[in-house]
């Protein structure tokens, strides 16, 4: 059971087909990325995740990590594992080929890591962890932090952890409390408690390079008083070699209900000489640019999940017999027809796969948009493409990560009490995907973010792109008869978005609670009516080529499709119902009552 | 010190293949191909000859379709230092492939000749004998350890009894058996990096060679269908049955 296999036909028709490869081979930078290049890395890296790190999948999540005394080891085969993994460059992806990277697009590299989140999600949090820390320290460290720690960093010798979180701040980061004090030699010494410490400590590499958030004795209180520091687990000597421990100790690791094989630490920060990274005071302005970078990479882990889980409910179904078909026997054969007959069944797996490949086409625009805010040549291209990162990013994090946790749920579903039990591995996946909605802000910040900071955001901007693109491509296929099936719906879903945009703009403006109560519902409708979109334009491929080579992949490119239109984007409907009644019923409940 | 590796581009090991309508040949519309899992082994060895510095520069052949072109860029990737193409749309059997590569052993004269004991798709076992035959060359077959030295090599054969080693005088032809190691993973800069190595084509047709198939394929089918096991009840039963019913002892 639970044998992933990364989803490399769907994936190269999203790359060669949805997005445009010749307009990301156009972009500086990417220049040699050829259709054909990305299929072997694609397939290589395929491969890696399917043979090194889904073997481990079952067997990190039953072992764990392990806490002796401040020590962490990661579950067995897993340090050999991190060392092919860096080997052959899958942590370097995106990284600057300055430092030793392969600075690849992050449409090319999004599928690469769909397919390690798939085969091991809890493996794959050591490297992405470290990205993040990278992706900082490339944007605003000065040249000799990025000197003295990027090139490590980027070969997976060291890692690296974002230290965030304290015991009593976790959203509300002004809370923070971890001191910074400023030595003669430019450098700081910190101290203070972190929680939550994703790869805080661990075995697998020499060093851990830690970035923390915190506040130097004259700085401002709240938000505006964060500053940002590089903290070495071991410090780094003038000539680049390892030096003494520096005061970074593991105080314990959590007991989690999901990524067992995730070491996520409690981290004590003791005089432990740190550097600032970036300007004074302005730590959250570098940790939000690393955070919309990372969130992209959230929502793919919960696409990741839900593909495995996919692929475990539909061997499944296959091979489980029991019952007859309502219309009749199916499999005369035998004495019971596969649970693929059973139209309760069929409503979960289509389900599933409605809304992985509508998830798997609509962060594959996000990443095509990213590479294009930062490699376009056009600063008017960049921006705009920026603008719809601004305004996608909660909603990739959050609804992929509700879908990553959805989708996994049905899946467990489909095998019953097979499901439940941990032989399968399918209950893993629901455990596992739990997480993201949680973690690198939860979901439902993710959604206060969206309705009420990107999208009143000067004067409603970060809307434009998405809202655009989304009514360009509805005048623009409106005589297209063939795909009325698509395109009614799509208009009717796109109207109502408008609409209760506009009524929530209204409303927010007197009560900051109507922004509030409809948060969550407006980020699902929004992203129902991006999926939607992207149904359309796939089924719009599909009836191009049902009729040709691998005419089986398209046609349940518009079955599936015509599932989704028909079966989940009427939830639209109900959401519009839903915030249209507005924060009463929620904000006026007696609070004693609760 | 020079090494020619011949890859054969296959079905990938991880299909399921199936049987055409016709029952002419396997299906091959919309299967993954890959570079055949022996001679993978093939250039993994010449690369480890590489990096223990006895060779200089490995050339990589494929016979076959444009297609092949991938499967060399594979190799090139793994670390193979340039590619050649022998280009034919046509059938080719292992006498044909023989002759071919004969003809690039003639033209890049290698030392060393390195390729799979067999390819998975028609199990032939054929090819490697029949170079060294056309060559005149040492062959050694189903090697699990090669030891080069400077004009000879050791090979470690595995045959039914179990291990020989032999000693062959260079230039030689040896043909690579399961265990002789492991293909490492490309490095993905490695699969950029290959795009840029050089990778000639030759039309086979304009060589002269004849590569006309001495085989026909009268039909080809499904294994038969497995039969449910029967439980024993003694080790008397067991031979009983053997010897009478299966009639193997």
């Amino acid at each position: 059971m639970a044998n992933y296999k990364t989803p490399l036909r769907d994936m190269r028709f999203v790359y060669n087909e949805l997005l445009d490869p010749e307009q990301i081979q156009a972009l500086p930078g990417f220049e040699e990325i050829s259709s054909d290049l990305v299929e072997a890395l694609l397939e290589e890296s395929a491969r890696f995740c399917e043979e090194q790190l889904q073997p481990l999948n079952r067997s990190g999540d039953e072992e764990g990590c392990h806490f002796d005394n401040g020590n962490v080891t990661t579950p067995e085969g897993f340090k050999e594992a991190y060392n092919g993994f860096c080997e052959i460059g899958l942590n370097s992806l995106t990284s600057d080929p300055e430092y030793g990277g392969q600075g690849l697009p992050r449409s090319v590299a999004t599928f690469a890591e769909e397919a390690m989140c798939g085969a091991n999600f809890s493996f794959s949090l050591y490297p992405g962890l470290t990205a993040g820390a990278i992706h900082s320290i490339e944007l605003y460290g000065s040249d000799e932090l990025k000197k003295t720690f990027l090139p490590n960093m980027v070969d997976g010798s060291w890692s690296g952890s974002m230290c965030l979180t304290e015991p009593h701040c976790g959203t509300d980061l002004g809370l923070c409390r971890t001191k910074a004090i400023p030595q003669d030699d430019n450098s700081y010494l910190l101290s203070g408690t972190k929680m939550f410490i994703t790869a805080g400590e661990h075995d697998l590499t020499d060093n851990i390079i830690h970035l923390v958030l915190a506040r130097t004795p004259d700085a401002p209180d709240g938000i505006k008083g964060i500053s940002l520091f590089i903290v070495p687990k071991i410090s780094v000597t003038k000539d680049g070699s390892l030096g003494e421990a520096n005061g970074v100790s593991c105080g314990s690791i959590e007991h989690k209900m999901g990524i067992h094989a995730s070491a996520t630490c409690v981290m004590n920060f003791d005089n432990a000489k740190g550097f600032l990274v970036g300007n004074l005071n302005k730590g959250m302005e570098a940790m939000f640019v690393m955070m919309n970078n990372a969130r992209l990479g959230v929502g793919i882990q919960g696409l990741g999940v839900a593909e495995a889980s996919y692929q475990g409910a539909v061997e499944y179904a296959r091979d489980r017999l029991q019952g007859r078909a309502l219309t009749g026997v199916k499999n005369p054969d035998e004495k019971a027809d596969p649970i693929l007959v059973h139209p309760d069944v069929r409503r979960m797996l289509l389900t599933q796969r409605a809304l992985i490949e509508g998830n798997r086409a609509l962060a594959a625009w996000v990443a095509f948009e990213l590479d294009v805010s930062h490699n376009h040549p056009d600063e008017k291209r960049r921006k705009q493409a920026n603008d719809f990162i601004v305004l996608m990013t909660p909603v990739v994090k959050s609804f992929m990560t509700d879908c990553g946790s959805e989708v996994s749920n049905i899946g467990m579903q489909v095998l019953g009490g097979h499901g439940y039990i941990r032989e399968n591995g399918m209950e893993q996946y629901v455990r596992d995907a739990r997480i993201a909605q949680i973690y690198e802000g939860t979901n439902g910040i993710q959604a206060l973010d969206l309705l009420g900071r990107k999208m009143p955001e000067h004067f409603g901007r970060n809307m434009r792109p998405f809202f655009h693109a989304v009514r360009n491509y509805i005048y623009a296929k409106e005589m297209n008869y063939e795909l009325k099936d698509f395109l009614i719906p799509l208009a009717k879903a796109f109207g109502r978005l408008q609409k209760i945009t506009a009524v929530l703009a209204q409303r927010g403006m007197k009560n900051p609670d109507e922004i509030g109560t409809a948060s969550s519902d407006y980020l699902r409708m929004l992203a129902l009516v991006a999926l939607a979109h992207q149904w359309a334009r796939m089924a719009e491929i599909g009836m191009q080529k049902n009729k040709g080579d691998d005419g089986v992949f398209y046609q349940a490119k518009i079955d599936t499709a015509r599932f989704y239109f028909e079966r989940i984007l009427p939830q639209t409907g109900a959401l519009f119902a839903t915030m249209m009644a507005g924060a009463k019923s929620t904000m006026s409940f007696n609070d004693d009552a609760f | 010190m020079k090494i020619l590796v011949a890859v054969k581009r296959v079905v990938d090991y991880n299909v399921k293949i199936r049987v055409n309508a016709d029952n002419s040949a396997v299906d091959l519309a919309n299967v993954k191909m890959s570079i055949n899992p022996f001679d993978e082994i093939a250039v993994e060895e010449a690369i480890r000859i590489k990096e223990a510095n006895k060779a200089d520069e490995i050339i990589v052949v494929s016979i076959g379709p444009k297609e092949n072109q991938e499967t060399i860029r594979s190799a090139l990737a793994l670390g193979a230092d340039r590619g050649l193409l022998m280009q034919t749309d046509e059938e080719t059997q292992p006498l044909a492939v023989a002759k071919i590569l004969k003809y690039v052993v003639e033209a890049e004269s290698p030392d060393l000749v390195i390729l799979g004991k067999q390819a998975i798709d028609d199990d032939s076992n054929q090819t490697g004998q029949m170079l060294s035959a056309l060559m005149n060359w040492p062959q050694g077959t189903f090697a699990s350890k090669i030891d080069l030295m400077d004009n000879e090599v050791n090979v470690t054969r595995e045959i039914d009894g179990g291990l020989e080693t032999i000693r062959l005088k260079l230039p030689a032809v040896i043909t690579t058996d399961l265990r002789l190691n492991e293909p490492r993973y490309a490095k993905l800069p490695n699969i950029m990096k290959a795009k840029k190595k050089p990778l000639d084509i030759q039309q086979v047709s304009e060589t002269g060679i004849d590569i006309k198939p001495r085989l026909t394929t009268i039909k080809v089918t499904e294994p038969a269908q497995r039969s449910a096991g029967i439980k024993v009840s003694s080790v008397t039963e067991l031979v009983e049955k053997l010897r009478n019913e299966a009639k193997v002892i």
